[in-house]
């Protein structure tokens, strides 16, 4: 035992018999020491992203909050809290019912068997009451703390259905997920935790009576014992948190580094990083392993105290309450139940300041998911918005001028119209505006100035659903989720059968491939469809358009990883599709500009061009000029903009 | 792939696996040694206790029968409570060390596994990789390694305490009395019935609770990733329902397993108090009857006070122990899945002479849950080093699949590729990887600066041979102006690149390693085609000793290649230079006229 008195040092110690054991360890796993890491190299993310672990002990504002989520529950809660003082006051009784057995049926004067047989009967009931209250709140607490996370994480994951997408582009996703899991979870421990904490309080008040009335000079030279406690727990608690503190951190960071290797596997495969990443890996698992080592040495430190402490209370009982029976001030039963009663003394005492820590993690946590409910909608349904049935497919900007930040506008003054049945292309340079101006559309952001029109009416006067509802969109980058091919197309659009779904697949060439694979169009797609080719997977998000079937579609033309003939196949498919529908394409091919009735190149958030191609085309344009360069994708035109300007 | 994804529970499986968690624990003996004698000792302390107690009421009692004064019996309770205070606090002391090895000991364990399962994930090949999801690979390597070193501390260790408390405590009370012994006892063994069938019972709805939990996982992971997809299609109404059905069907199994643990917990802590009262009732009979004294009495209840707290434990002893049957299980699987593609024990390293990369009749099918998805049907060509082949086919073509069969990640069904006439199953792996490098199409770019990023196939490398890989790569005028040039953080959460920057910043970190053999698997299909051409006029002098391959959907990527392979359906169906093929007028003729002809037609 003496090899862990060095560890009381910092925790980076390198002499800490942990360390002896880690580097014993690592020898032996590796059979060698580790090398110098490398100068450029990391495992796992360079910059610290840990939140804050501990808030304040209380905050109302999130207690406030929080109890809105409990109050569904009121009724059973009051139900535990009532079984949880049943509980505590039969567990209380039972010392005394044997202190009343001993000193009125064992050791008084005529010793009966009736008062002991009354004892036995009292006891019993107690223990019946006892069962009944403890199932009850066992049952209750649990329950009810698993169904406000339950009911929490479902508020939040709602909320997040409807937050401005300018939050979810700049949040990621993963530190999202934490907060509908770590944080959600540390919620119901306290809220599990909070009920036994009435309980151990109860508990506690009920002992300290107990004692005073059966004896209060004993009781009060017990009691003698709790301010040394709370002094010795304040000093432990500060150097404490730290180390817990820091075992938290590094497990964070080894397990961010674990994820992150497992992320990016194939790459580590390819480069064959995997021993240099193992030693730095090493290093992180490493410092998690002592600095958890360290921090149980904190919390085993305080049960030596506590039971020394109980040790100097109980033997004071024995030697002033062993005076006092003799002095005939007492009586011996009630000595033997001082002595059951110290011994339980302890416990409620140890819960209770544990439950601090709980209510500071809570604290941050509450904080931390309320800060995501906090996250406005940004765009909001107008209280009186109209869901049309159905609408005319037109599109109308009309002098629109948007920025994703203040006073930084990527579209400026854009005014254009789209009519029923017609195809408008979107040519331009990346950066140049041409998905803003789709996202305007489906209303995804609010213009900044001007008025974005959907069939005639102002975007902001409909609700966002019925704008869903007729408008269709395929992105770039096809989104598939874990789950059939067909459930995939089907997606949204519930209650689509079989032959529509065949029917759309067929429309953009996807039908053959789905039907040699070995389980059609049940074929479960892995990880997002990582099981097909990113063109494969293209062409299923485009029969998912297909299938939600709306009258006005845009294209943020997502053929830039389909091979040309399949490209065609879609180019045809589309030609057939969009007839009678309103189209607004973002090209990137010159197939699909060549058909489209009238072009807008787009350039800086202008419209610096607008005419049909044969227009464009004659025109001395920029236009002309970037087709007669033999671009094939007109995201090329990037640099050549920026050459012909600087000419 | 992995059997715990199936498999209902079996005792066997799970003995073994907490025989291999105690084999780990063995591998800390002194330490071991150490926390066994504390935890042994604490025990016995505690069992004493008791007997003080008992023997402090005794005296007096006796003290108080005979009439003694204060003066008389001072002296012997002075010994009694000092004895009682000294025992208290050697108790603590004990208790600690048990704690806090016991603690250390889980850590080590934990410690050990965790880079046991990282070097394991490293090693496992792609079509693991492929299979297992993400999620599930964290799930085990966090919580199910935890779950393993949550069972050192609170089961291994508990058991030998209770086990003393229980033995010895026994022990010491048949002395006194058997009868009163018996009944002290009684819930003992129902509890330990109680305890061993709840613990198969939550053994197995833990198991499902963890997949259903990580299927819920999964609705909120997909869900916050694809939320411009969401949006798109307004099927916030569709994701929510699927979010509740997954919700739904977990919750449903969090009641029942809190009903068997509440249940469970309830029953052990009221049959533990019918025995104290059994022990009250039948000790006082024999206290009026003469044959117990009243301290023995108060010995035996002390006794059942102490036993108490290990009772209660029994539960999360049983909890602990099913929940590192399961965690063992999910963890040793992954430790023990023989990685499909390893060193065959008679490889050598690749010596690249030649620099010949030969296909032959090579035929590959990828393996899935479903079935055998057919990539490769029998494709045959070869690259010499200076050489350029150039791949192109309809997506599903099998063009991929060469790029990865070329470094090893899956294995040939049948025919062979070879090095220089080296089957790259005969080498080490290592050395096959760094002769032959892959850029591909979306590559990961990890949290860390830019140069850390290009660097990361060779860390030692100096700024120099950095920023030459870049310049090819047409990327360093974009570095240069980032706010830290090389030093700036990129990736999830630092500057996020564009996929043409990201696809420039894979070939810098390829063709910084100058690989034998390379391949450009559409590496380039986010760049423009301006860009493209000064990368590849870049690359020639670079990749000038390379076999090259470049497969692309572009042309004008690969028009300029030695010779030309058009695939589809996992085989080559015209083969030839650029011009050949064109004359030839089949299908890559019709590609390349689609691609570049401009009026209407």
């Amino acid at each position: 035992m003496s090899d862990h008195s060095s560890e009381g040092s910092s925790p980076g110690d390198r002499s800490s018999s942990s360390d002896r054991i880690g580097r014993r360890m690592r020898a032996r796993l590796r059979g060698s020491e580790p090398e110098p890491p490398p100068p450029l190299a990391v495992v796992g993310s360079e910059v610290s992203a840990d939140e804050q672990m501990f808030g304040r002990a209380f905050d109302g504002r999130v207690v406030r909050r929080f109890m809105a989520y409990v109050a569904p529950y009121r009724r059973q809660l009051l139900v535990a809290l009532a079984a949880v003082l049943v509980f505590t006051l039969t567990q209380m009784a039972l010392p005394l019912i044997i202190r009343a057995a001993i000193d009125d049926g064992l050791l008084a004067a005529q010793a009966s068997r009736r008062v002991l047989g009354v004892a036995g009967i009292v006891f019993g009931v107690m223990i019946a009451i006892n069962f009944a209250a403890n199932w009850l709140q066992e049952w209750i607490t649990q329950i009810v703390a698993e169904r406000v996370l339950f009911d929490l994480r479902r508020a939040m994951f709602f909320h997040l259905q409807f937050v401005a997408l300018a939050f979810m582009d700049r949040t990621e996703v993963g530190r999202l997920m934490s907060r509908l899991q770590g944080d959600v979870a540390s919620l119901q421990e306290f809220l599990e935790s909070t009920v036994f904490a009435i309980g151990d309080v109860v508990l506690l008040l009920g002992i300290i009576a107990i004692l005073i009335v059966l004896h209060w000079q004993l009781g009060l030279l017990v009691m003698a014992i709790v301010p040394v406690l709370l002094i010795v727990r304040a000093l432990w608690l500060p150097p404490a948190r730290r180390a817990f503190l820091r075992a938290r951190e590094t497990s964070s960071i080894a397990n961010g580094a674990l994820a992150e290797s497992i992320n990016g596997v194939r790459l580590i495969q390819e480069m064959g990083r995997e021993k240099v990443n193992f030693d730095l890996y090493d290093e992180k698992a490493f410092a998690n392993f002592a600095s958890h080592a360290r921090s149980s040495q904190f919390s085993a430190m305080m049960i030596p105290i506590v039971d020394t402490l109980s040790g100097i209370a109980i033997a004071a009982i024995v030697v002033v309450g062993g005076a006092s029976v003799i002095g005939a001030s007492l009586e011996l039963g009630v000595l033997i139940a001082f002595i059951f009663y110290v011994q339980r003394f302890f416990a409620p005492i140890r819960a209770v300041t544990i439950q601090y820590s709980i209510m500071q993690r809570a604290m941050a946590s509450g904080q931390r998911i309320f800060e995501v409910m906090d996250v406005p909608f940004q765009i909001e349904d107008r209280p009186n918005a109209a869901d049309p049935e159905s609408i005319e497919p037109t599109i109308r900007f009309d002098g629109v001028t948007f920025g994703y930040l203040p006073n930084e506008p990527v579209l400026h003054d854009i005014s254009f119209e789209v009519g029923t049945g017609e195809t408008v292309a979107l040519v331009g340079p990346t950066g140049s505006g041409k998905t803003s101006i789709t996202a305007l559309l489906h209303r995804f952001y609010d213009v900044d100035a001007g008025t974005v029109y959907v069939g005639g009416r102002d975007v902001r006067e409909v609700t966002q659903r019925s704008l869903g509802r007729h408008i269709g969109m395929v992105l770039q980058e096809p989104f598939l989720f874990t789950g059939t091919i067909e459930e995939n197309i089907r997606y949204a659009a519930e209650g689509v059968g079989r032959e529509e779904i065949e029917r759309a697949a067929a429309i953009v060439g996807a039908h053959d491939f789905i039907s040699r694979l070995p389980a059609g169009y049940r074929t479960v797609l892995e990880q997002r469809g990582s099981n097909l080719s990113l063109g494969q997977r293209q062409l299923i998000s485009f029969a998912r358009a297909i299938v939600a079937d709306t009258r006005i579609l845009i294209l943020d033309e997502a053929t830039a990883n389909v091979d040309s003939y399949t490209e065609l196949e879609i180019q045809r498919a589309l030609q057939r599709l969009l007839v009678g529908r309103t189209a607004l394409v973002i090209a990137h091919r010159l197939a699909t500009v060549r058909k489209a009735d009238r072009i807008l190149v787009l350039q800086e958030g202008r419209i610096v061009e607008r005419g049909s191609h044969k227009e464009l085309v004659t025109a001395d344009s920029l236009y002309a000029s970037l087709y007669s360069m033999h671009y094939a994708s007109f995201d090329d035109m990037g640099g050549e903009l920026d050459r012909g300007r600087g000419a | 792939m992995l059997d715990s994804e199936q498999k209902i529970v079996d005792l066997r499986t799970s003995a073994n696996v907490i025989a291999r968690i105690l084999r780990m624990a063995l591998a800390h003996p002194v330490r071991m040694a150490i926390a066994g004698t504390a935890t042994l000792a604490a025990g016995v302390v505690q069992l004493l206790v008791p007997r003080f107690i008992g023997d402090a009421v005794d005296h007096i009692f006796a003290l108080l029968a005979s009439g003694a004064t204060w003066d008389e019996g001072r002296g012997g309770l002075l010994v009694a409570a000092v004895i009682l205070f000294a025992a208290s606090s050697l108790r603590g002391l004990l208790l600690m060390l048990h704690t806090q090895q016991g603690e250390v000991i889980g850590q080590a364990i934990a410690y050990r596994l965790r880079l046991r399962y990282y070097v394991a994930l490293q090693r496992l090949s792609y079509s693991f990789h492929d299979r297992v999801h993400t999620g599930d690979l964290m799930t085990r390597g966090l919580l199910d390694i935890e779950g393993v070193r949550y069972f050192i501390n609170q089961a291994v260790l508990r058991i030998i305490y209770l086990g003393v408390l229980l033995g010895a405590g026994a022990y010491l009370l048949m002395r006194t009395d058997v009868v009163l012994s018996a009944i002290a006892l009684s819930f003992v063994p129902v509890v330990a019935w109680l305890a061993s069938s709840s613990r198969l019972r939550l053994r197995e709805m833990w198991y499902q609770l963890q997949r259903r939990m990580s299927v819920l996982t999964r609705v909120m992971d997909e869900n916050l990733t694809g939320i411009r997809v969401v949006r798109a299609f307004s099927s916030q109404p569709h994701e929510m329902g699927k979010f509740d059905r997954a919700s739904q069907r977990a919750y449903r199994l969090v009641e029942r397993r809190v009903r068997v643990r509440v249940n469970h917990g309830t029953w052990m802590t009221f049959l533990y108090y019918l025995a104290m009262g059994g022990v009250l009732v039948v000790g006082g009979l024999q206290v009026l009857g003469g044959t117990l004294s009243v301290g023995q009495l108060t010995e035996f209840l002390a006794f059942m006070t102490i036993l108490q707290q290990p009772v209660r434990q029994i539960g999360n002893l049983v909890n602990a122990t099913a929940r590192a049957s399961s965690s063992g299980q999910r963890v040793f699987e992954v430790l023990d899945h023989e990685p499909d593609i390893a060193d065959r024990p008679t490889a050598t390293p690749l010596k690249v002479d030649r620099g010949l990369l030969r296909f032959d009749e090579v035929r590959f099918a990828y393996p899935t849950d479903d079935g055998q998805v057919p990539a490769l049907a029998g494709v045959s060509f070869q690259v010499a080093r200076g050489q350029t082949v150039g791949i192109v086919g309809p997506p599903g073509a099998g063009k991929s699949t060469i790029a990865h069969l070329v470094a090893r990640f899956y294995d040939v069904d049948g025919g062979s590729i070879s090095i220089d006439g080296a089957d790259v199953r005969d080498v080490t792996l290592a050395s096959l990887r760094r002769a032959v490098g892959v850029i591909q199409q979306d590559s990961f770019v990890f949290t860390a600066s830019v140069e850390t990023n290009v660097a990361y196939g060779d860390p030692w490398a100096v700024r120099e041979r950095i920023t030459h890989a870049t310049s090819s790569a047409q990327l360093s005028s974009y570095i240069d102006r980032l706010p830290m040039q090389y030093r700036t953080l990129v990736g999830e959460r630092g500057v996020s690149l564009s996929g043409g920057q990201r696809q420039r910043l894979a070939i810098a970190r390829g063709v910084m390693l100058k690989p034998a053999v390379v391949v450009f698997d559409d590496s380039t299909a986010a760049v423009d085609a301006g860009t493209e051409q000064r990368i590849r006029r870049a690359l020639r002098e670079q990749t000038a000793d390379c076999a090259t391959i470049i497969i692309a959907h572009r042309l004008s990527s690969l028009m300029h290649a030695d010779r030309i392979l058009f695939m589809d359906g996992g085989r080559i169906v015209e083969e030839g230079s650029h011009d050949e093929l064109v004359a030839e007028g089949g299908r890559y003729a019709a590609l390349f006229e689609l691609q570049t002809r401009k009026a209407d037609s």
